[in-house]
């Protein structure tokens, strides 16, 4: 291979250094500089090795918190995803009603978090809420509905409030990936014969895949790091029933400051995110390309 | 099977697409619909496939009305433009999707598949994705998927236009003996002249939502009815000269007093219109009877092995189509050398009044 003149080029890319490791990993070292070790105080730290680690993977609270953000997370993409799909389909394909329907599907995702808890607060509440007042007038359960006083209520409030906030993003991106689909495909279809689910199945599912694999990237991680929606509700209660990930990360490093034990479960939750992220990427590229003559 | 359509006309928000179609096909023919852009080609191929319906007038198979029968019992198959095939499927089952609906036994289900896999080079491909494919292999499994159920229509809309340009030939021959071996009515849309010569069979002119023409293709280029069939019916678009006949003497440009030497058309006198398609211009003499006519050039395109030098001769836009690669100042003098016994004539209306032998 021929030698370049002169390694100039070089400059061209130290302004992205520059910013990746500012935004990435300066602040990432210094995670992993607390993660090993125990800090007494300022000029007080003795180094631990793998401490802190070992502690936080054996630490049942963590175990528990990781469960429930699996089932907290998965129950997400089972729902938003399918719904976002099936709003997708149903909304309009031109005059009108298509402005329409994006406007109305914007609005939850330009509301500030901590807005949104409190109109869900208010919503649910049993003594002004529309739904707590509403539904506890039906006299359907054994207790009546109050955010705060039961694990079912406050999860169901949290469902409401995410699937809420959250499935116009999948609809916005499933339309746009069926908006994408020439018309020719669907005239073809019908001169096959096709039946809607079969267009559903062959054509506008498989054309899906790239937004598809977006909005289950984009859910699966946000809700995974999800932490705004139960602070604002209960803070992490009834008891632990909500207490996410976040939430015990924010409690064990603000609340308790123990610095070290946090900074090592930060570690194992960035890796946790990464390590889920890629399985589902994987996934979804390959998924339906196994498909072979019978 | 005939085809036929009865004064059909299509309306689409007010907008006229289609005007008084009437056309009856053959079954066995090859149809190539000519047009530019909106010409109402894909339009009306559509009203052919029971894709729509027309505003009005009538469809009719082996004299049965079909306007209003759906698709699906049309026996219709199409090739489009863009590459359309099921993107989860394999070739293999792409090709077989037609067929799975006719309740066919898999056996023969399988047979068929191959055979026409066989037929368009795609037997090595089956178990591939269309992802997997180039855009050659992509359209060569669509227009399989087409040709697996011996459909009495057999529908393509500008199926060569998105493939480059040494696929296109290929494929373009191909189809010819595809074309040639099936016993159905074959509809195939173009906007290149060139390509509507190879196929042959017969031609429908469009332009604007009417048929111009329609005809053997032969026929129709050697007799182009109107300047406006002419125009359409060659690439470039065919040249013409003003002028005017006084006494079976021809007066080529607006202000010549100078009858052209040495031909004579026996025509009542008045103003006409000299038209002439552009590899019948050369930059040299060619025989004894060619004219000379001097002209400035404008503008030189090479195109392959081509250059097309564009020229203005009495403020006439002018196209010479010449072999060969050539380098011409812009704005310098040229003469430009015709034979007028390749003259189509035109009246002031644009209607072909007189047209070279052969």
């Amino acid at each position: 291979m021929e030698k370049w003149a002169d390694n100039k080029a070089w400059f061209l890319v130290l302004p992205v250094f520059v910013v990746v490791a500012f935004s990435a990993i300066i602040p990432l070292m210094t995670v992993v500089n607390y993660s090993v070790q125990d800090i007494f105080g300022p000029g007080n730290a003795v180094f631990v090795g793998t401490e802190w680690f070992e502690q936080m993977l054996t630490d049942h609270r963590l175990h528990d918190a990781l469960w429930r953000q699996f089932l907290f997370s998965g129950l997400v993409l089972l729902i938003e995803i399918p719904l976002g799909i099936l709003i997708a389909l149903a909304m309009p394909k031109k005059g009108w009603g298509v402005s329409a329907s994006l406007v109305t599907l914007a609005i939850p995702l330009l509301i500030p978090w901590n807005v949104i808890g409190t109109i869900w607060i208010i919503f649910t509440r049993p003594d002004i809420g529309l739904f707590g007042v509403g539904i506890n007038s039906l006299d359907l359960l054994e207790v009546p509905f109050d955010h705060t006083a039961r694990p079912s209520y406050a999860w169901v409030t949290l469902m409401a409030m995410e699937v809420w906030h959250w499935t116009p993003l999948v609809a916005l991106l499933c339309y746009a990936g069926l908006r994408a689909i020439p018309e020719a495909y669907y005239q073809a279809a019908k001169i096959d014969g096709a039946s809607a689910w079969a267009v559903f199945r062959y054509i506008q599912l498989p054309k899906m895949r790239g937004v598809l694999t977006i909005a289950v990237l984009l859910r699966w991680m946000d809700s995974f790091l999800i932490y705004a929606e139960p602070f604002a509700l209960t803070g992490g209660g009834p008891g632990n029933s909500t207490t996410f990930l976040s939430i015990y990360l924010v409690k064990l490093a603000t609340g308790q400051f123990d610095l070290g034990p946090a900074a090592a479960f930060s570690l194992i939750y960035f890796l946790i995110v990464l390590l889920f992220s890629f399985i589902f990427y994987q996934a979804l590229l390959n998924v339906g390309k196994g498909e072979k003559a019978s | 099977m005939g085809l036929v359509l009865r004064n059909v006309d299509k309306v689409v928000d007010g907008e006229t697409h289609l005007k008084g179609i009437n056309l009856a096909f053959e079954t066995g023919s090859r149809n190539v619909f000519l047009g530019r852009t909106l010409a109402g080609k894909t339009s009306l191929l559509r009203i052919l496939a029971g894709l729509d319906r027309p505003t009005r007038g009538q469809i009719l198979v082996d004299d049965v009305d079909v306007t209003g029968v759906s698709v699906r019992k049309r026996g219709v198959a199409m090739v489009y433009q863009q590459f359309i095939n099921y993107p989860s499927l394999t070739v293999y089952k792409n090709i077989a999707s037609p067929l799975l609906r006719s309740g066919m036994k898999k056996a023969d289900i399988d047979r068929r598949v191959r055979e026409t896999a066989e037929i368009l080079h795609l037997e090595d491909l089956l178990e591939r994705l269309p992802a997997e494919l180039s855009g050659g292999q992509q359209q060569r499994t669509a227009i399989a998927r087409a040709l697996v159920k011996d459909a009495k229509l057999l529908l393509l809309d500008e199926p060569l236009v998105n493939l480059d340009y040494k696929l296109r030939e290929e494929l373009r021959e191909e189809l010819q003996d595809i074309f040639r071996q099936r016993e159905a009515i074959v509809v195939y849309t173009t906007t290149e002249p060139a390509e509507a010569l190879m196929l042959g069979g017969d031609i429908v002119v469009l332009d604007e939502g009417c048929v111009l023409q329609a005809g053997p293709t032969p026929e129709v280029y050697r007799h182009p009815a109107t300047l406006r069939v002419a125009e359409v019916f060659s690439d470039p678009p065919i040249n013409y000269l003003s002028g005017r006949i006084h006494d079976n003497a021809v007066y080529l440009g607006s202000g010549s007093d100078e009858p052209v030497q040495g031909i004579t058309r026996s025509l009542p006198d008045g103003p006409y219109r000299f038209g002439v398609r552009s590899h019948h211009l050369f930059l040299r003499p060619t025989g004894e009877r060619d004219i000379e006519i001097q002209a400035k050039v404008t503008l030189s395109e090479i195109n392959g092995s081509e250059t097309f030098l564009h020229v203005t001769y009495d403020d006439a836009p002018l196209v010479v189509q010449e072999n060969g690669v050539h380098k011409f100042k812009i704005g310098s003098a040229i003469k430009i050398y015709v034979n007028p016994d390749r003259f189509f004539v035109y009246d002031e209306a644009g209607m072909l009044v007189d047209s070279p032998d052969r």
